[in-house]
């Protein structure tokens, strides 16, 4: 299965203990759910069946229901055959021979001979009731709200975008019937609906699941999408001439079941069995959303949201999951430069080395960036220490919304702040290192991921300095003046972590390689640490990231172990 | 011998008789309101006390009044499950959407006796203390909706609406709702969303019991017109009275619409199990019979969306002998007592009591498919079995009615309706499968000859099949 947040989300962790619970039983098992559990908001709402069959270690298979939305109740998929303890006219239960239990098969009032199901996803459960998730008035029921779906449905899957990821395929070949009775004509709903700037619709793939409605209005707060038309001929569609354009569009792509809502950005562009899939983080903002990457051969396809219920839930907003593009790009920086010269690493480093070393206490400075990785941060802050430099790096704010993106555009401010990189406020300490540079104090500045001269260290300033050492990812005006270009990585390209605005530490994983001679930051930041300071660091990030922890009194000795693919907090 | 009795239209079509305010008073007009207000707290015989309120509601409870929308649920015990504990208010809706194909017995009280239900609603308002309520009317009746706004307006002006109501110190208002034409809007979660400004969406139960989480997630009374018309006259009359009229667990009256080929349709209202449908349709105070030369082939007996029944069937119902044992006893068709419990009996129901009588002279696959077509038309969509179903068998009978038919058609039909009924969000997704379930089962061979001979016909050199007709909405 995938990893990302796509159509399907796990449920909210169950709230902590005392649990009451109660014992039901599953397909003729016996189980002990708890008695609540969280909804869609995360309050403490009747065990359904849907959540209980899960528990039980069984699936229900379902389109409407997602545990992050309000229930819907109308796809019908997940219609169960159940049982509740029989009771007598006295209202007491009724027994069999051997003790156990009468159990009153649900069926239909006005004709008791047909079972009557119950919708998994809505319906509570109840002491001794009996859920049958597999009996075969069960697959008989699910076999026919398939039929009935599929009645009208294109069935263009070699063409569809969903393809390999469709949920009525899925089911169709687990719970489907052979062949279809239908023999009438089709409905015919509009293809190809340019329903706002990021969103295509199909209609007549869509099965009125309703998810990207109520994911639009109930999360997002924007009421733009709603349904016209009637019964059969239903069909899902944004205000007349009204957009669907909020930030957190995309998020209903994830959600459509089949390839009714696609992405414009990633239609077409690959097949999704092709795309390799790397647990990764949004780096637009200080939020930073859980992520997966989807990349093929060196190239980032896609990101998509990773759940992670103390972050982001499921949800990412559009302009994070867009800005993958700079990863790409032709003008990279692949090349180690000296003094405008391509020339290697190790002569580079050399260089640097010695000339950091010779350098007298007070005269170097480093601006780091809040888009580096922890590790990285620590080992400049390292380097810093050694030199008595001034350190800072630069902020980045912009506005929030009231759902996920934050106004700090770092993604790891707090990064920053715990190494001891930069101050409470980022960039204070820039002005300082301004007047240095014109006074001729600083002689020496080394620039991580920044164009300095956007904050407040003019081109003329950069011109006075004596060695200008930077590193980056894409070329800018700071990268023009610098005598030593190192040439970096996106965070996709390496590993590490970031801390978030809310102080939670994150790992990201690798999911393609740089390109040219670019190298992850604290690979060679390592090898710089290890030459000017004398000190022997880790040389891998879990090793390093360990030693950061101890040093680090904000990390408090986390072990890079520790840290799960949800992450920690930290104490901050 | 069989007669109406006129309750609810005791006055609606005397002579002279006119929907305002002055009229209703000189026919004793409020005075059940008054009664009501005026009603004393009581001390039950086990020492429990009874609020006003309370004994109202147990009077209603009492008369064994069920709803007259469809259902047939006792309307004292639905105000029972009333949550009173949530501290929120407590509306009443008033389902005038009357929509069922074949009814027409609301509109009567609506257009003629609109003081009657206001009258009705104010006494159940004050009895279940909701100080707002709401008519949802048809969109369709747009002369009662201006008449209901007239006679609200006089209420209010009589003080029988409004603030401190008789000077009892309670307050009520009535609002008409204009539906938009959607029969769905008659169910009453779909009434209730449509009620918000939201599209008609029938919402789930559970969670969504109007008793508890109703209009704006309140605790909601939904009635119909005629139910609420009764409880003024439960009112007047007192439980015990009331529920001498009629038969027992089916008391009062009943407004039946009588349709379809009979010599004289109309609506009558009767003592609910007083009159058996063969008097409804033959009998000289009702339908006088089927015109001249026709027998009678098939009985819709409540509303469109009740199973049909076959001229010359016999059905088995429970009857209690003269020494208080049940027994089951044969009860040829036009022998059954139209009330709620025989026709259930019967495999079928009362539903909104509309009868729509069908002559040999009428084909059941030319009249399902006309039904079908209908509940295509209004299926809300929201869920799957019905939203594709309802079409699917329309359009497999439009097939079958434009010489497109095949002979295992009978069993296609089936398949689609079996798998509607029960596993839909709301009550339409039965009322769109029984008639093809109960035309298919009692009619088979004309369904199946019907398709035989059209597939005879392309057998013998006629235009290859075509599986493309399809109804046009
Ligand atoms: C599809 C559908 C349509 C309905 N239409 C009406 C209607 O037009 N009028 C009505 O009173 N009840 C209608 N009902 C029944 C209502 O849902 C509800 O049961 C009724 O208004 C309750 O009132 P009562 O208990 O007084 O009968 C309809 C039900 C369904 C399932
Ligand atoms: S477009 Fe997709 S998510 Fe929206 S209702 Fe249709 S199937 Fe469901
Ligand atoms: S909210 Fe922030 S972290 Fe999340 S996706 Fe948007 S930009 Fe990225
Ligand atoms: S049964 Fe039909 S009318 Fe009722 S909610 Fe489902 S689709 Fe709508
Ligand atoms: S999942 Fe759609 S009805 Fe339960």
């Amino acid at each position: 299965m995938s990893n990302a947040a796509t159509t399907e989300a796990k449920p909210a962790a169950p709230a902590p203990p005392p649990v009451e619970k109660i014992k039901i039983k599953v397909d003729g098992r016996e189980v002990e759910v708890p008695k609540m559990l969280p909804n869609w908001q995360g309050k403490l709402e009747a065990t359904t069946m849907l959540q209980a069959v899960q528990i039980a270690g069984g699936e229900v298979p379902h389109y409407c229901y997602h545990p992050k939305l309000p229930v819907a109740g109308n796809c019908r998929m997940c219609l169960v055959e159940f049982g509740t303890p029989m009771m007598g006219p006295d209202r007491k239960p009724v027994f069999n021979e051997d003790g156990s239990p009468k159990i009153a098969k649900s069926v239909l009032p006005y004709e008791p001979s047909t079972p009557r199901g119950a919708i998994a996803c809505a319906t509570p459960i109840s002491p001794g009731m009996e859920i049958y998730p597999n009996s075969s008035a069960t697959k008989q029921m699910r076999e026919a709200v398939l039929e009935s779906l599929l009645i009208n449905h294109p069935l263009d899957c070699p063409i569809c975008d969903q393809a390999g990821e469709c949920k009525l395929q899925e089911y169709s070949v687990q719970h489907g019937q052979a062949g279809s009775n239908f023999v009438e004509a089709k409905v015919h709903k509009p293809k190809a609906v340019d329903l706002g700037p990021r969103i295509v619709l199909d209609d007549e793939r869509c099965v009125l699941c309703t998810r990207c409605i109520r994911f639009t209005k109930d999360i997002a707060g924007d009421d733009a999408l709603g349904i016209v038309n009637r019964g059969s001929y239903n069909t899902i569609a944004a205000f007349p001439g009204a957009k669907f354009d909020n930030n957190y569009t995309l998020n209903t792509v994830d959600l459509c079941p089949v390839g009714a809502l696609t992405s414009k950005d990633f239609r077409f562009q690959m097949r999704v069995w092709f795309l390799k899939e790397t647990k990764s983080l949004c780096t637009s903002c200080g939020t930073g959303c859980n992520t997966v990457i989807g990349s093929r051969e060196g190239k980032v396809y896609r990101y998509e949201p990773r759940q992670n219920d103390a972050v982001n839930s499921t949800w990412m907003c559009d302009s994070g999951r867009l800005n993958y593009k700079w990863i790409g790009r032709e003008d990279r920086l692949q090349d180690v430069l000296v003094r405008g010269q391509k020339s290697t690493w190790a002569s580079a480093l050399k260089e640097i080395s010695e000339k950091l070393s010779k350098a007298a206490s007070g005269s170097v400075a480093v601006i780091a960036s809040a888009r580096q990785t922890t590790e990285e941060l620590y080992l400049l802050k390292k380097l810093a220490t050694k030199l008595g430099a001034l350190t800072d790096s630069v902020a980045r704010m912009g506005e929030a919304d009231k759902l996920l993106v934050a106004a700090d555009k770092n993604p790891n401010s707090n990064g920053a702040r715990l190494t001891g990189i930069a101050g409470a406020e980022l960039g204070s300490a820039i002005s300082k290192i301004a007047d240095g540079i014109h006074s001729g104090a600083i002689k020496t500045l080394v620039v991580f991921g920044d164009d300095v001269t956007k904050a407040g260290i003019s081109a003329d300033l950069l011109a006075k300095l004596e060695t200008l050492i930077v590193s980056d990812i894409l070329p800018n005006a700071t990268t023009k003046a610098a005598h030593y270009v190192l040439p970096g990585c996106a965070h996709a390209e390496k590993r590490g972590t970031f801390v978030n605005v809310k102080g939670r530490l994150q790992k990201f994983t690798k999911a393609v390689e740089p390109k040219g001679d670019a190298r992850p930051e604290w690979e060679f930041l390592h090898e710089l640490v290890h030459n000017v300071t004398g000190q022997n660091g880790f040389i891998s990030i879990e090793g390093l990231f360990n030693q950061m922890a101890k040093e680090v009194p904000g990390f408090a000795g986390i072990e890079w172990a520790q840290v799960d693919d949800q992450g920690v907090n930290t104490i901050s | 011998m069989p007669q109406e009795f006129r309750l609810i239209l005791k006055n609606a079509d005397l002579p002279g008789y006119a929907p305002d305010m002055e009229c209703y008073l000189r026919h004793g007009g409020y005075e059940a309101l008054k009664k009501a207000v005026a009603t004393a707290p009581r001390e039950l015989p086990d020492g429990k006390k009874q609020t006003s309120q309370e004994v109202i509601r147990d009077e209603v409870l009492k008369s064994g009044l069920r709803g007259r929308g469809g259902a047939g649920f006792s309307a004292g015990l639905k105000w029972s499950f009333v949550d009173r504990r949530s501290g929120k208010p407590i509306y009443l809706i008033c389902n005038a959407d009357e929509s069922e194909p074949g009814t027409f017995k609301d509109r009567q009280i609506l257009h003629k006796d609109p003081h009657q239900l206001i009258e009705g609603m104010v006494i159940s308002c004050w009895a279940n203390d909701c100080k707002l309520a709401y008519i949802y009317i048809r969109g369709e009746m747009p002369k009662a909706a201006k008449l209901l706004n007239v006679a609200l307006k006089e209420a209010r002006d009589k003080g029988f609406l409004g603030k401190n109501i008789l000077g009892s110190g309670f307050d009520c208002e009535i609002h008409v709702h204009r539906g938009a034409g959607a029969y769905i809007c008659g169910e009453e979660t779909g009434l209730i969303e449509s009620l918000e400004g939201k599209r008609a969406y029938p919402r789930i139960k559970p969670p969504y019991f109007p008793a508890v989480l109703g209009l704006y997630m309140c605790p909601t009374i939904v009635n119909n017109v005629e139910t609420l018309c009764h409880v003024k006259h439960i009112v007047t009359m007192g439980s015990a009275e009331y529920a001498k009229l009629g038969t027992p667990n089916n008391t009062g009256t009943r407004i039946v619409s009588l349709s379809g080929d009979v010599k004289r349709p109309g609506y009558y209202e009767i003592e609910v199990g007083k009159v058996t449908l063969g008097e409804l349709i033959n009998h000289e105070n009702f339908g006088q019979g089927l015109k001249d030369g026709r027998s009678l082939k098939a009985i819709i007996p409540g509303g469109s969306s009740s199973k049909v029944l076959k001229a010359g069937e016999v059905f088995k119902l429970n009857r209690k002998g003269a020494d208080g044992q049940m027994t089951k006893v044969d009860v040829p068709l036009l022998d059954l007592p139209y009330d709620f419990d025989s026709l259930q009996q019967a495999g079928t129901m009362s539903g909104s009591s509309a009868i729509i009588v069908m002559d040999d002279s009428r084909s059941m696959v030319e009249a399902l498919a006309n039904l079908s077509e209908f509940y295509a038309h209004e299926s809300c969509g929201q869920c799957t079995p019905c939203r594709e179903g309802a079409l699917w068998m329309a359009k497999g009978l439009h097939r079958l009615t434009h010489g497109e038919g095949r002979k295992q058609d009978a069993d296609y039909l089936q398949h689609i309706a079996q798998n509607i009924q029960g596993r839909t969000i709301c009550a339409f997704g039965e009322a769109a499968a029984w008639p093809v379930l109960s035309f298919v089962k009692k009619f088979r061979e004309e369904f199946e000859a019907r398709g035989a001979a059209d597939e005879a016909k392309h057998a013998s050199g006629g235009a290859p099949m075509k599986m493309a007709a399809s109804p046009k909405h």
